[in-house]
């Protein structure tokens, strides 16, 4: 692995490394404070997406080493009409390894193709995100102990969520795994997703647009947002959303060992009531984000504790 | 008409009828000197009805191109009179620079002089995904 740009990148084998060494960072934090000594990240985010940008930061802190970078097009040279080839070239003489987001589809991949430092693709406009796909697999080890066997329900805007469309591809290499795809009908997901499914053996999905229904069977359930924009007119939008938000009433339907995970940021898809219920993890999704990308920044530099 | 009789040359055959001139553009054909012939709506016992192309000049072609246009198409290389080989086209791992991302999102649109390169993802249907935003070609 020199970058990472698509979670499909990785094999099963490299995504357990990686988790196997988030874990062990978790339990010997000072262990891993001084193995980036020296080293640099730049964080390069031509959109700004500061919850992203902060834990690759934090990541690149408590490894002891150093950040740079700059979080909107406007303070970068891409206003005035660098390339991003460019860029990486340029950013690549101060740092050792790039973090990059980027509206572009593909960007950080055209970056890697010229970079002599590793890029790590820190998401790119609705393309993807592998970063949170990890933090989300990560999660899902920690807080069931497998990644296998297990029914995976997966809520809201299934259709242009890049999160769900990444965490289907990669569950999608365990053994039997269940998806449960619950959506309005406007934003069921894209039937390439559907077509991959169907290619494996060992995926089980079934489509449904009742939460309740869905929850009462989940090992985990995966939150979305259901974006107002999506919709063709506000009355669809009215009549849908309210179906899809999760609170203390619908979580009596999910099982004891549920867990509740969403990328955020959420508006109002989950109620604020929900956070206090052990089940919820999407918190735990968070500081889990920081430890992967630990994790990660380590490999791609080839340094160990 | 007489558009027989190549002395040394290639001869496109089998190519589906209509396909043909977009061939010719794709091949750059315009861009050479010697004799080309385009021969529309041939009777085709395979095909029904087929075009071919006659060049007359042994030119080096980009398979690749004609392969992911249509891996049916028979190449027929001419020397001296004789037909001196038969190149079976099959679908090309990648192509690059023959088709351009129709996905306004793509940064391959958006950044200057980038190679437009598309990779086959799936043989059995023919399906090509650019390698930057993974849209289908088709
Ligand atoms: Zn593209």
């Amino acid at each position: 692995m020199r970058h990472l740009i698509d979670i499909t990148d990785l094999s099963v084998n490299e995504i357990a490394e990686l988790i196997r060494t988030s874990n062990d960072i978790i339990g010997n934090r000072k262990a891993y404070s001084e193995v980036c000594r020296g080293r640099k990240l730049a964080t390069l985010f031509f959109e700004p997406s500061t919850r992203t940008r902060l834990s690759f930061e934090a990541a690149m802190l408590e490894l002891g080493g150093a950040v740079l970078g700059f979080s909107s097009a406007d303070s970068s040279s891409a206003t005035k009409g660098e390339s991003v080839i460019d860029t990486v070239r340029t950013v690549a003489c101060y740092a050792d390894v790039i973090a990059m987001r980027h509206p572009k589809e593909g960007a950080p991949l055209l970056a890697s193709l010229k970079s002599p430092v590793p890029v790590i693709n820190a998401g790119d406009g609705g393309h993807s995100h592998p970063t949170q796909t990890l933090t989300d697999l990560l999660t899902i080890q920690r807080e069931k102990g497998r990644l296998d066997n297990m029914t995976v329900a997966l809520c809201g805007d299934l259709k242009f969520g890049r999160t769900v469309h990444s965490l289907i591809a990669a569950m999608s290499c365990y053994e039997n795994i269940k998806f449960i795809l619950i959506s309005p009908e406007e934003l069921k997901i894209p039937d390439y997703i559907r077509e991959d499914m169907k290619k494996r053996r060992n995926i089980e999905w079934r489509e449904t647009d009742k939460l309740e229904e869905g929850l009462a069977k989940a090992d985990i359930l995966y939150m979305t947002r259901v974006q107002r924009e999506r919709f063709f007119n506000e009355a669809d939008y009215m009549r849908l959303k309210d179906s899809f938000i999760l609170d203390t009433e619908k979580m009596r339907y999910a099982k004891p060992d549920t867990i509740i995970m969403h990328p955020l940021p959420r508006v109002n898809e989950i109620s604020v009531k929900v956070d206090d219920d052990p089940r919820a993890c999407y918190f735990k999704q968070v500081e889990n984000g920081k430890f992967i990308r630990m994790a990660l920044i380590m490999r791609l530099l080839e340094v160990s504790k | 008409m007489n558009v027989d009789g190549i002395n040394s040359g290639i001869v496109l055959d089998h190519i589906k009828a209509g396909k043909s001139m977009e061939i010719y553009n794709y091949l750059n054909l315009d861009e050479l000197d010697c004799c080309v012939a385009i021969i529309k709506n041939v009777k085709s016992t395979k095909l029904g009805r087929k075009d071919i192309i006659k060049i007359d000049a042994e030119i080096n072609l980009d398979l690749d191109i004609l392969g992911y246009i249509d891996p049916n198409i028979t190449v027929n290389v001419i020397s001296d009179g004789v037909l001196v080989e038969k190149k079976k086209l099959k679908l090309p791992k990648e192509v690059k620079n023959v088709i351009k991302c129709k996905n306004p999102r793509c940064i391959s649109l958006a950044e200057r002089e980038t190679d437009q390169i598309f990779r086959l993802t799936s043989p059995e249907e023919g399906i090509y995904r650019c390698i930057y935003c993974d849209s289908e070609s088709k």
